[in-house]
């Protein structure tokens, strides 16, 4: 549900960098391990843009894969949840990539 | 729904049959997956000209590379809370729970129990109603009802205003009651100190690994309704080892607002955390 409140800070954020011009694409970057649903930022997307100069826009959402380093044996970790064990029985894990929550471009005509 | 070719929009989801075990992913027909694992999905809005607009777009568009974090207004405004309680000598708290865990019995009792030595205020919040906020004040304390409308959490920019009208006192800790949901909250810094999630246990002692993000944001698990163990089926060490699975750090308290038992090492924390400002 929270994606609702996020779509519209992207919407207010892209408007304010866009200063009038009309937007014809978005891209995103989303960590798989942010507890954000891409396609829940799709539906609303639709939405948050009407009346705004990202109405229409192309939305592109890259979703980053997380990755964990083992603070045991120093490993790199493939993470599809924000937890896991290390093969070397570890669970203590840091994550280094997966939380991703970005603008990462806007393309205005 | 896509209406090029009619499939479902909901790729991340995924359907598991518990008679044949067999897991269904749905593979979008525009979601495409690099080499690295990143995956990418196009939205559907212009999907009759796709490739047209995208080629015009290189032709005549301008890209502005932003790399701007969404969540930065709130984590900003967090930053400048956290700031607010630093210079106040305040100790700020953010209980996250599902609806039900026993939030605020376990909130008043701990005002009562603690009123000589710890001056404790509460900014409340729910999506409706100022119950919880009535039940506080009954302690004596002060007390602010954020009602978030339609939204399922709380953000930094409500506990700004919050403490406008709470105005805590200096020294004194203020406990943030979050909308009951293990979900969204864990992902909004308030500019606490620390985030406390509840769980009781009558809701089912793998909640930990159903709704990880909470807690591994957390520092500290309150298991309540202890009390209530003769009567349902909860195995507390699973419950223990789920949470330290996705947490290794968690530490754990076992409490029963209704009998007191347990709450002494909550208070002990409480206490040290005060003690470490």
């Amino acid at each position: 549900m929270h994606e609702l409140g996020i779509t519209q800070n992207i919407v207010a954020i892209v408007s304010e960098h866009a200063q009038g011009a009309k937007v014809q694409r978005v891209v995103l970057e989303i960590g798989q391990l942010s507890a954000i649903l891409p396609d829940a930022i799709e539906f609303c997307f639709d939405i948050c843009t009407q009346g705004t100069v990202l109405v229409g826009a192309i939305l592109e959402i890259r979703e980053i894969p997380g990755l964990a380093r083992c603070r045991e044996c120093g490993a790199e970790i493939h993470l599809d949840k924000p937890f896991g064990i290390c093969s070397c029985g570890s669970v203590q894990l840091d994550l280094i990539a997966g939380e991703e929550l970005k603008i990462k471009e806007i393309e205005i005509a | 729904m896509c209406v090029t070719c009619g499939c479902s929009d909901d790729a991340q989801s995924t359907i598991t049959n518990l008679e044949t075990g067999e897991v269904e992913h749905n593979h979008h027909d525009h979601t495409h997956t690099l080499p690295d694992g990143t995956i990418i999905t196009h939205s559907h809005n212009h999907d009759p000209q796709h490739e047209a607009s995208q080629v015009h777009a290189k032709i005549h568009n301008t890209t502005i590379s932003l790399e701007q974090d969404i969540l930065a207004k709130n984590n900003l405004i967090a930053a400048q809370n956290r700031g607010w309680f630093k210079g106040r000598n305040i100790l700020a708290l953010n209980l996250m729970s599902s609806p039900g865990s026993g939030k605020t019995t376990l909130l008043t009792r701990t005002i009562h129990d603690l009123k000589n030595q710890l001056p404790i205020n509460v900014i409340e919040g729910d999506q409706e109603t100022a119950n919880d906020a009535q039940k506080i004040k009954e302690t004596g304390c002060k007390v602010v009802q954020i009602n978030t409308g339609t939204g399922c959490h709380l953000e930094a920019s409500m506990i700004d205003r919050g403490l406008q009208q709470l105005n805590p006192p200096l020294n004194s800790v203020v406990m943030i009651e979050n909308v009951g949901n293990l979900v969204c909250p864990a992902l909004f810094d308030l500019g606490e100190q620390a985030k406390v999630v509840i769980l009781s246990v009558t809701e089912g002692e793998d909640k930990p690994l159903k709704y990880p993000h909470m807690f591994r944001a957390s520092e500290i698990m309150i298991l309540t309704k202890i009390d209530l163990l003769p009567y349902v089926q909860f195995d507390m060490q699973k419950c223990i080892d789920y949470a330290r699975k996705v947490n290794p750090q968690i530490q754990i308290f076992q409490v029963s607002a209704t009998t007191g038992a347990g709450l002494e090492s909550w208070y002990g924390w409480l206490s040290a955390k005060v003690g470490n400002l």
